[in-house]
This record gives C-alpha cells, sequence and structure tokens, in this order.
C-alpha cells in the first residue's frame, strides 16, 4: 500500500468525540454526511481543508474515547489517505483496521503541518519529502496484517466463515 | 510464573495458556450493542455474511444513549434495531429500562470470570465484578454476535494498590479521578489495570462500578478487580447462578505497580476539557455553574442519588441552576422512589429524566448554551460532549454535584455532611 499526501496536524488525546461530535452520529449511517463534521470541534472547516489522500498526523492516544466506529469511517469517508500518530487508542486502532482506515505508527514530532509525505507500508517507511527524512513506521501485530491483506474483518469473515489466523 | 487476572480469563476462554503478548481466540460469554453502535453493526452484520446469532440468550441491545428518540433520525436507527433483534429473536432493552453499564450487570448475566464484549467504551465497568469486559467498535461487536468469538491481545496489567480507607465526604469517584490525573489519559492504554488494596475492599460494590467505568478513561482495556461477599452479596439479588471468583497469583507478573494513600484524599474534580485535568476540589471551588447532572454509567445507582439526596434534603438547589438526575435503570428509579429518594431530590428543584444516558452524551435532555459550565457526575468533559464545544465540563462525585448545585458554584461537599 502507497500513499502520497499533505500533512494536517493534531494534537495528542484526540479523542473520538472531536471526530465526530455524537450530536451528529446518532442520527445517521450516511457516513459521507457525518464525515462534513469530521474534526471540526478542533478545527472549524477541516472537512473543506482536506484533499483527496491527505493525512491526519497527531500526537499520541489518538482516538481515545467512545468506541464509535463512525470515527474512523467519518475519516475515511472524508477522503484522509491515512491516520499517522505516535500511538493510537487501542478501540480506535481496531476499529480502523476491521474498516480499512490505514494508521500508521509513528514519531511524528518529525512531520510539520503541510509537509509532503509519501508513505509505503509494506516497506514500513515514511518518506517527508519536504524535510528529505525517512521515518521508521511501528509494525502492525501478525493478526492485523492478515485481517488487512483480506480487505477487512467483513472480507476476512465471508473468506474464512469466521476468524482464521492459522 | 504467576498470571494476572485477565491472563487467568483469557487462558480459560482460548483454551490456552495466555500471557501478555499472546494474541488469542477467545470465547465470548456475552455480546452487547447500544444505540450509538448497533445500527453500524446490524449492517456489519450483513456485510461479514451473518444469518443468525450464535446465541440467543448471551446476546442483548440496549436503546439508552437517546432514548426517548429526540428526533426522526434517531427514530429510523431504534426501529432498525427493535426489528433486528426481533428477526434475529434477542433481548432488546427499550427506552426507560437504563443504561447498559446498569442493565448487564442487573440481568445476571455477568459475573466473576466472565468474558463480555460490549459496542461503548465504558464496557469495562464489569471489571467491579471481576469480569473481563471491553469495548469494541461495530465491526467487532458484529463479528461477536456471529462467531461467539473474538481475538484479543493479552495486555500487560498495571496494579493499583490503594492503601486507607477514603475519608467522609470523599467517594470512589474522587478515587478514580485523582488515579487517572496521575496516569494521564493514555497511562493504561493497552493495558489492563487491577484495583486493589484496602480502599477498594471498603467500598461497597456500587461505588466499585464507578472506579471500573473509568479505567478506559486512561486508556485500559479492562478495569479489574477481586471479588469478595460484597460482590456475592450484590450479584445474589440478581441471579442463582454460580461463578467462580478468578485472583491473580502471588507472584504474577505486572507491568507496573503504583500505590496511592487513599485516606488522604480530598474530593477531586476534573477541569475542562479533559478527564486528567484533576485537581482537589479546592482548585475549582467558587467557579459559577449553571447546570448539574447526576446521573450516567458512572454515578447513577442508587447509593448516588442516596449520596445526592443526603445533601438536598430540605435544601432548595440555587436559582441560577438547573439540576438534571438520570436514575441508571428502572430497578434504580423505583428503588429509589420507595426510599423516598425522587421526593426528596425533585423537592429540592430537581429534573428527573429517562433512566439512561440522560445529558452525558449531547443529543438531548440538556444541552448546555454557549459560555456555561455545568457539573456532572459523568465519565467525560471533553470540549462539545454535551452537544455545544462553547460550554465547559467539570467531572465530580455526586456530592461535589449535589453541593454545587444547591449554592450555584463548584463548592466542596464536605461543607454538607
Amino acid at each position: 500500500m502507497y500513499f502520497k499526501g499533505k500533512a494536517h496536524k493534531f494534537g495528542d488525546d484526540v479523542n473520538t468525540d472531536y471526530i465526530i461530535s455524537g450530536k451528529y452520529k446518532f442520527k445517521t449511517l450516511d457516513m459521507k454526511e457525518l464525515a462534513k463534521h469530521v474534526m471540526e470541534d478542533l478545527e472549524p472547516g477541516f472537512y473543506q481543508k482536506v484533499a483527496v489522500g491527505d493525512f491526519i498526523v497527531a500526537g499520541s492516544n489518538f482516538g481515545c474515547g467512545s468506541s464509535r466506529e463512525q470515527a474512523p469511517l467519518a475519516i475515511k469517508y472524508a477522503d484522509v489517505g491515512a491516520v499517522l500518530a505516535r500511538s493510537f487508542a487501542r478501540i480506535f486502532y481496531r476499529n480502523a483496521i476491521n474498516t480499512g482506515l490505514p494508521v500508521v505508527e509513528c514519531d511524528t514530532a518529525q512531520i510539520e503541518a503541510g509537509d509532503e509525505l509519501s508513505i509505503d507500508l509494506e516497506a514500513g517507511v515514511i518518506n517527508n519529502r519536504s524535510k528529505g527524512t525517512l521515518i521508521p513506521v511501528k509494525p502492525l501485530p501478525a493478526v492485523m496484517i492478515k485481517i488487512l491483506k483480506d480487505g477487512g474483518l467483513a472480507p476476512h469473515f465471508r473468506k474464512h466463515g469466521g476468524f482464521n489466523f492459522d | 510464573m504467576g498470571q494476572t487476572i485477565i491472563e487467568k480469563i483469557l487462558s480459560s476462554h482460548s483454551g490456552q495458556e495466555a500471557r501478555a503478548g499472546d494474541i488469542v481466540v477467545a470465547e465470548l460469554d456475552y455480546v452487547m450493542g447500544q444505540d450509538g453502535t448497533a445500527p453500524l453493526a446490524i449492517r456489519a452484520f450483513a456485510d461479514l455474511g451473518g444469518k443468525d446469532v450464535f446465541d440467543r440468550e448471551r446476546v442483548a441491545f440496549v436503546i439508552d444513549h437517546s432514548a426517548p428518540s429526540p428526533n426522526e433520525g434517531v427514530s429510523a436507527l431504534h426501529k432498525l434495531m427493535r426489528e433486528f433483534s426481533r428477526e434475529k429473536g434477542f433481548k432488546l432493552y427499550d427506552i426507560g429500562e437504563g443504561v447498559c453499564h446498569q442493565l448487564l450487570p442487573e440481568s445476571g448475566e455477568v459475573g466473576p470470570g466472565s468474558l463480555v464484549i460490549g459496542a461503548d467504551s465504558h464496557t469495562c465497568t464489569y471489571g467491579a465484578l471481576n469480569a473481563f469486559s471491553t469495548g469494541v467498535g461495530s465491526t467487532d461487536l458484529a463479528g461477536g454476535l456471529i462467531s461467539g468469538k473474538m481475538w484479543f491481545k493479552v495486555p500487560g496489567t498495571i496494579k493499583f494498590v490503594c492503601n486507607g480507607v477514603l475519608p467522609p465526604g470523599v467517594y470512589s469517584k474522587d478515587l478514580i479521578l485523582y488515579l487517572i490525573g496521575r496516569v494521564t489519559a493514555d497511562g493504561a492504554t493497552y493495558m489492563a489495570v487491577e484495583f486493589t488494596g484496602e480502599a477498594i475492599g471498603a467500598l461497597s460494590q456500587e461505588a466499585r462500578f464507578t472506579i471500573s467505568n473509568m479505567a478506559i478513561e486512561m486508556g485500559a482495556k479492562a478495569g479489574l478487580m477481586e471479588a469478595d461477599d460484597k460482590t456475592f452479596a450484590w450479584l445474589r439479588r440478581f441471579t442463582s447462578r454460580k461463578f467462580t471468583p478468578v485472583t491473580a497469583d502471588p507472584d504474577a507478573v505486572y507491568t507496573r505497580v503504583l500505590e496511592c494513600d487513599a485516606a488522604k484524599l480530598e474530593p477531586q474534580v476534573a477541569r475542562p476539557h479533559r478527564v486528567d485535568n484533576v485537581v482537589p476540589v479546592s482548585g475549582a471551588a467558587g467557579k459559577p455553574v449553571q447546570q448539574a447532572v447526576i446521573g450516567t454509567c458512572t454515578n447513577g445507582r442508587l447509593e448516588d442519588l442516596r449520596i445526592a439526596a443526603g445533601i438536598l434534603g430540605g435544601r432548595k438547589i440555587h436559582r441560577d441552576v438547573r439540576l438534571i438526575v438520570a436514575p441508571s435503570s428502572r430497578r434504580v428509579f423505583l428503588d429509589a422512589m420507595a426510599e423516598g429518594i425522587i421526593q426528596t431530590l425533585v423537592e429540592a428543584g430537581a429534573v428527573m429524566v429517562t433512566p439512561g444516558c440522560g445529558p452525558c452524551v449531547g443529543t438531548h435532555n440538556g444541552v448546555p448554551s454557549d459560555g456555561e459550565t455545568v457539573i456532572s457526575t459523568a465519565n467525560r468533559n471533553f470540549k462539545g460532549r454535551m452537544g455545544n464545544s462553547n460550554a465547559e465540563i467539570y467531572l465530580a462525585s455526586p456530592a461535589t454535584v449535589a453541593a454545587s448545585a444547591v449554592t450555584g458554584k463548584i463548592t466542596d461537599p464536605r461543607e454538607f455532611i
């Protein structure tokens, strides 16, 4: 998997209420509609600013708080290419993999807002083309690679009739 | 080498010796979804190729987050949940029955040694019953509904040893807020925590739920306690089922052990907009509040309402404050009525709303206005959490919230005891 785009920076502990507020998510299953409000409490108008394939780049504990799967889905439907963070909250991390939103654990202090990045997930490296630096990516657990290779949990289940990590 | 509580529960449910760092596929005892997450899970259920749930007796949906429905969008999703549960033949708790995290323990289906997933981050609440219960998203929920299984990475465990006994006017909510402030919002990410020590043993079972409930606010996957006589006495009110308690081995390996002296603790408050922005109540005292909330899966139990009534009895709330009370279940509501607690609260000026999540998630039941300050017994004070990103939320115990409702400003409840 290869991605290219611009960095949009956020801080530590970005919770799922900030990613998509409860006042929207209870009303609809239309993720394109929810995507219009993604990150708006932290950065009003974020949906308008983000170009297809751009990256959310954050500090530690990204996606903490509620278990809402609308959070990774709203990011995905806003056409964000991947989320890069120093660390992720575990429920968000699982939800992202299950729904096919790439999540990348790496040292995001080396990335500034507006930096042009390219990411090669197989090779496990980020090229910060604005700074001319290479940033290593923390590899995913083997189970998650298996789920991602099948295309998410739904295709994994359809293919194997349940969990199959052998 | 000994095992922690979570290693033992994951061992017994996966049929292999589970150690921190291992990946296991474990059998689930119970699977739950609520109205913020179940609709997406129903969609994922079809996407995963699901036909039936794995066991109708071990699955439930709860309509609690936005109940009764405030608009037609929510109504459509509630209808979807009702139709799905009827078609598949499993239990749905409809509006007014209560918060999922009160209803599951009251159902008698969860107890020591159980393994439960719920599509709600505060599913960790049942750790107070010595169960490994954890929050998941909608796709994992759908996988659990179909297969009765989920994969887990076995977490390491942080042990909190809480020495001493909490002084009067200081409650389990103050203790957990203090601990979160100390380790921060990501202090236990990817980890389980065990709460032990004299202070935990001295707490009632109801007070213990408050602590396990907020384990997620330090990032934890589970907030476990050992079961004792109080745990079993509480369970006997709801079920005759036999549960086998799970204890940590004396030589279990912990990632970290942290001690605290509960006897020296003061009432605590989490300031906006972070749960780990915690100070003793004196650090926030005097701040005017316009709304006070007592309820939620953290502090809406009978004991919480009783504590609030103890302060509000014979008093009136301040003229500039709205006090909203949401009992955590219909049973709690009825018990509180029988005890005269509801009479006391309403006479003091409280507004009773439907047993359920109340205004906590910002969908209804008291969305604050711009520039207003709320003090709440809930577990989250994120900006916008209650539906308005221009309002501020402070978190505190039911006693501190009740005292603040009387004075109109954040107040140390010990002034009333």
